[in-house]
């Protein structure tokens, strides 16, 4: 198993967690995990594999039936859900799950609440978020009428507002067009800056190989690879385990190894083939 | 023959100001091809979509001028359940469109309301599971499949009904890799086996246009360019466009920036080996 290990103390430390349904089927199978502040991790498999019901025990939507979890060395046993809600946050994969408000700006004022913040301070606070996600000019609209990438984005600010140490993302890329993840990735590179813990569940290989560092690949109920996603997304065994495919530019790598092209084994990223076909067209300069 | 027109079709939802259709002035031949429609989010291609079965505007409410026509038939004059033969609709998310107990059961259900002899039904039903793979789940309810096998349960309660225009709104949205895969694949299969139509709108470029005859841009509610696969990811619409274009895509367009490519963009890995040979 490719695995992860650093000498810092982690954020998040899962141990030995399992988590049985009612029925007795267990969709997590002794999992064991470190997190570290600052990180930007991925969670990736096949449906129906356990990513979803990991990230809920993280925020005790799900009580874990045995094990234990650390958030800053504390036993989330005892915290309660709201408590852990100010740590934790949450964005789920369909936004209009945690949208409920009448308008845009009580979306965010809602999720401000728990703070006991004054009216003032409240509408500030409320005021920078929606100028942050350039969500100022829907603030008096129902967040039923927004479009699916809006929607996300005001699910996004609402859970960003209450400043969690950490964030995690189920399918954040799904239905968003280049800009939106492109947004999306420079919200995310700055909390990082500030330490914030980032997890996120995807399928979009493509964006998971260029940007996220470290990802935790699951297959029935288990992790069964953890380490830097280049390594890990370029096992084949492991990618039909977790029903993954290999990310275009390794799949193009390997076709140019099929085909005769020579040094091109240590290929891996979009950058790495297009610096090779660059040399190579340069080498081989017939007219193209 | 058009399998698809729409004339000077304008649309918006009940409460919204802005048209979420502009002008629509569509054309798609009846020829058989694997049709992608594309464009960034909020473009208005569902909306298009709903309006190619009748959902739009006999189901939501707002406002429309011009016409839909799908095979010639204009989508307000007659019923979404008689459009239901010409046209089939598979959503993203399988759950909104499965409702009854058993996947069996859950093919039948178009038929039956069609008035089909039962025995039709049965050998109708053991064509499309047979198609799409779903043989050994038949007797199972359908909330207790996984993601992949209630996608292909609703493309088959659709196949049934023998639609020569199938239309996909992000079909694969909710699977993993391995799995929206094999849905395509197993699509591309259905369309040249039944010779029909497919239209599908999607965000997995990468995995898409392996297939794609024909391609549609929208942008703003409005189509703005309909051609063949080639055409449109060479030109400049579909550069323009914040479309999550596959690796490949960005790869030689870097190389053409570098003035070290003129030639045409791949459309797939063996495509782009096939240019690389050349050089």
């Amino acid at each position: 198993m490719v695995s992860y290990i650093s000498t810092e103390l982690p954020l998040i430390m899962i141990k030995n967690v399992i988590y049985k349904y009612p029925n007795g089927t267990a969709a997590l199978k002794d999992i064991n995990l470190n997190l570290y502040g600052g990180e930007l991790v991925g969670i990736m498999g096949k449906n129906g594999a356990g990513k979803t019901t990991l990230i809920r025990t993280l925020n005790g939507l799900i009580r874990p039936t045995q094990g234990d979890i650390y958030i800053n060395n504390t036993n989330i046993k005892t915290t309660t859900i709201a408590t852990l809600s100010k740590k934790v946050g949450l964005i789920f994969q369909n936004a209009s799950h945690q949208l409920f408000a009448n308008t845009v700006e009580d979306e965010i004022k809602f999720s401000l609440k728990s703070f006991n913040l004054n009216k003032e301070e409240s509408q500030t606070r409320t005021n920078k978020i929606l100028r942050q996600f350039n969500l100022e000019k829907y603030k008096d609209r129902s967040p039923l009428n927004l479009s699916g990438g809006e929607s996300k984005k005001l699910a996004i600010a609402s859970i960003f507002c209450r400043n969690p140490d950490i964030l995690v993302f189920d399918e954040p890329t799904l239905g968003q067009d280049a800009r939106e993840i492109e947004f999306f990735l420079s919200l995310i590179q700055k909390e990082r800056k500030n330490d914030k813990t980032i997890i996120i569940i995807t399928h979009n290989i493509e964006f998971a190989f260029e940007h996220i560092p470290r990802t935790i690949l699951m297959a029935d109920g288990k992790i069964i690879a953890d380490g830097p996603t280049q390594k890990v997304l370029n096992g084949e065994e492991l990618i039909e385990k977790a029903s993954l495919v290999l990310p275009q530019s390794r799949q193009l790598s390997l076709a140019l190894q099929m085909n005769g092209f020579q040094n091109t084994d240590t290929l891996f990223s979009k950058s790495d083939v297009t610096e090779y076909l660059i040399q190579f067209i340069k080498n081989n300069s017939r007219s193209v | 023959m058009d399998l698809i027109r729409f004339e000077n079709f304008f649309y918006r939802y009940k409460g919204n100001e802005e048209y979420a259709l502009n002008n629509i002035n569509l054309r798609i031949e009846k020829n058989d091809n694997f049709v992608l429609l594309c464009g960034e989010t909020g473009s208005g291609k569902t909306t298009l979509i709903r309006c190619m079965n009748g959902l739009i505007p006999q189901f939501y409410s707002g406002f429309y001028k011009g016409k839909v026509f799908i095979n010639e038939i204009n989508t307000v004059e007659t019923s979404v359940a008689n459009l239901s033969t010409e046209v089939g609709i598979v959503f993203q998310n399988p759950e909104n469109q499965l409702i009854t107990m058993s996947v069996e059961h859950e093919i039948a259900f178009g038929l039956e309301n069609l008035g089909i002899p039962q025995k039709k039904i049965a050998q109708k039903i053991e064509e499309s599971a047979s198609l799409t793979e779903i043989e050994h789940i038949l007797d199972k309810a359908p909330f207790e499949l996984s993601g992949g096998e209630q996608q292909r349960v609703a493309i088959a309660s659709i196949l049934v009904l023998e639609p020569k225009l199938l239309i996909l709104d992000e079909p694969t949205a909710l699977l993993d890799p391995k799995m929206a895969k094999k849905i395509i694949n197993l699509l591309k299969e259905i369309q040249l086996e039944r010779k029909i139509t497919i239209l599908i709108s999607e965000h997995r470029l990468d995995l898409l246009l392996p297939f794609a005859d024909q391609m549609i841009l929208m942008k703003d509610g409005g189509v703005i360019e309909i051609n063949s696969l080639e055409k449109v990811i060479n030109g400049d619409n579909f550069q323009k466009l914040n479309l999550n274009k596959p690796v490949i895509y960005s790869i030689f367009m870097k190389l053409r920036e570098e003035n070290l490519f003129e030639g045409r963009i791949p459309h797939s890995i063996p495509d782009a080996i096939k240019i690389l040979k050349k050089i």
